[in-house]
């Protein structure tokens, strides 16, 4: 099966400093991704340069098949992003932002017609179609920008920390659909400060001062640390000196 | 040490605390657990002044929030959500003016910031606008204790901090507890519920229990199983369905489902039987603080 991510020896310095140090690794489509590491592991540069918003300084990376330093463009039309601070514009409603995206994805007419419809019967929000985002929960905020995020069908999603400060039900809620979206092909590409989260992914990645240290499924991670949970592995590994 | 008596609070339409009161005891390390729009940080602005309540009473070491202000902020040292010093000025001065502001000087109470000020100290000439996340923290806890306050009010300081920052935070909050400083700490984590001596479990302004987190934890009464198989996403899918689930939830690597009263392992076991899960594990556990609360949420 085609990869949906990879990259080989992918790094970015910012003058003397390696925010991103020679990663390497592959995700599969259809693949829940866990990309874990402390504040300042250098996983924000690292995603920056796959959604092909920031140029590396060397290696090579390519998502949904397309490279990031020549096809960025192609890039950005083939993937979703969401982020806990950015995703929705709050003095727009909820029609008009999923016709906002719509539109920046180039849907047609039709197709904005059908999926703008189903978002709303889906998410149960009939009823707040016309309301301001501002004025929505932050439950039914994240649940809506992640729809909006997988709005022109992309090949790969990136969420960072989507479930930021909500209450444990929602938090759950917001899996399914995230198991739903993969479940249907879509690769899930996340971030989280929820270690019973990073259970959750197929495989996880483990930052610590720009490089990765650690790369497999939880279960094989907790074996060869030794521990029984991800909180487990993590304390162990993301120990490095940054943040410090 | 503080007590709450019926304390109301609305923004307009919105009721962002309603009716709560609770006590908390000198020296107690007392958490307030809940996601955003609880009501935490409404709150907390009350018991250090910086709001009026609608309704109701509060007193901290003594003082009432609304007649004795001026002198309860003297007794009370508070860290909001937000990243709230100065970034224009140096890790130093920062410090010098929390303490000048309370008449008092860095060496008067160096004893009681000592071990998290020594972290800092490298680069106590560094903007702390220029500061990385986990040092902004330390600064802003240092800050909040410069003038020897009697409580502190921690207004979800781990809140997007890392695992590990998360850890060496409640170290800190258990060394301090440990010179008897009565503690208020707001998180939406609920691991970290087990680390305070007390909890109130909030939601949407109101408090949904008060007790020790084991006290929390028994709160929870339906059988509970941890259950386990190879697709995850099938296995979630065929539980919902089944006739003797109330909930089912991932957890970790298990998926934590409720049930009604009465069924044990095999009845589990006996539906799933055919529908094609590998390496399927069930056993029947104890509930969690996240367990009870989510179980409050839905029927508290």
């Amino acid at each position: 099966m085609d990869k949906a991510v990879t990259t080989n020896k992918l790094t970015k310095k910012f003058g003397d400093f390696v925010a991103t140090n020679e990663i390497t690794f592959e995700v599969s489509q259809g693949e829940v991704f866990g990309f874990l590491g402390a504040n300042g592991a250098g996983k924000t540069t690292a995603i920056r340069m796959l959604c092909g918003l920031l140029m590396p300084s060397s290696g090579e990376a390519r998502v949904a098949g397309y490279d990031v330093y020549t096809q960025s463009e192609q890039i950005k039309q083939r993937i979703g992003y969401m982020s806990q601070r950015f995703s929705l514009y709050e003095d727009l409603t909820v029609r008009e932002n999923i016709r906002f995206y719509g539109g920046i994805y180039g849907l047609s007419r039709a197709d904005l017609k059908t999926k703008s419809a189903r978002i709303i019967e889906e998410l149960g929000l009939n009823d707040a179609a016309n309301t301001l985002v501002e004025s929505l929960p932050l439950g039914w905020k994240q649940r809506l920008a992640f729809s909006v995020a997988l709005i022109h069908d992309p090949k790969v999603v990136f969420l960072d920390e989507p479930t930021g400060g909500v209450d444990p039900i929602t938090r759950r809620h917001f899996w399914d659909k995230i198991y739903e979206a993969a479940h249907n092909g879509t690769t899930i590409f996340v971030t989280t400060h929820y270690m019973d989260e990073a259970e959750y992914c197929d495989r996880v990645s483990i930052m610590v001062d720009g490089r990765i240290e650690a790369l497999d499924t939880p279960a094989e991670l907790k074996r060869a640390y030794g521990v029984d949970s991800m909180d487990g592995v993590f304390q162990i590994l993301a120990r490095g000196t940054s943040g410090k | 040490m503080i007590t709450i008596e019926n304390i109301s609070k609305a923004y307009g339409e919105t009721k962002a605390v309603q009716d709560v009161s609770l006590t908390v005891e000198a020296g107690e390390l007392f958490g307030l657990i809940g996601p955003d729009g609880a009501g935490k940080t409404t709150l907390f602005k009350i018991l250090v002044t910086l709001l009026l309540p609608d309704a109701g009473q509060a007193t901290v070491a003594g003082r009432d929030v609304v007649r004795d202000f001026r002198a309860l902020r003297a007794v009370v040292g508070y860290m909001p959500g937000r990243f709230s010093l100065y970034p224009e000025l140096s890790v130093e001065e920062n410090l010098q003016f929390f303490a000048t502001v309370f008449g008092t000087s860095i060496a008067a109470n160096y004893e009681l910031i000592r071990e998290i000020y020594v972290q800092l100290e490298p680069f106590k000439n560094r903007r702390a606008g220029a500061l990385s996340g986990g040092m902004k923290q330390k600064l802003a806890l240092c800050c909040a204790l410069i003038h020897k306050p009697e409580v502190l009010f921690l207004d979800e300081p781990t809140t997007g901090v890392d695992a590990v920052s998360r850890k060496e935070f409640w170290e800190m909050l258990g060394s301090l507890k440990e010179r008897g400083l009565t503690i208020m700490v707001s998180t939406p984590y609920m691991d970290e519920a087990s680390l305070c001596d007390r909890i109130a479990l909030m939601q949407t302004g109101k408090v949904l229990a008060i007790d020790t987190p084991t006290g929390i934890e028994r709160l929870f009464e339906k059988p509970l199983f941890a259950v386990k198989a190879n697709n995850t996403y099938r296995l979630v899918q065929d539980l919902r369905k089944a006739p003797f689930t109330i909930t089912c939830y991932a957890f970790g690597e298990f998926l934590h489902l409720t049930t009604k009263e009465g069924i044990v392992e095999n009845d589990i076991e006996n539906y799933l039987d055919g529908r094609q899960h590998k390496a399927l594990e069930i056993r029947p556990i104890k509930a969690g603080v996240e367990d009870s609360f989510m179980d409050l949420m839905q029927h508290g």
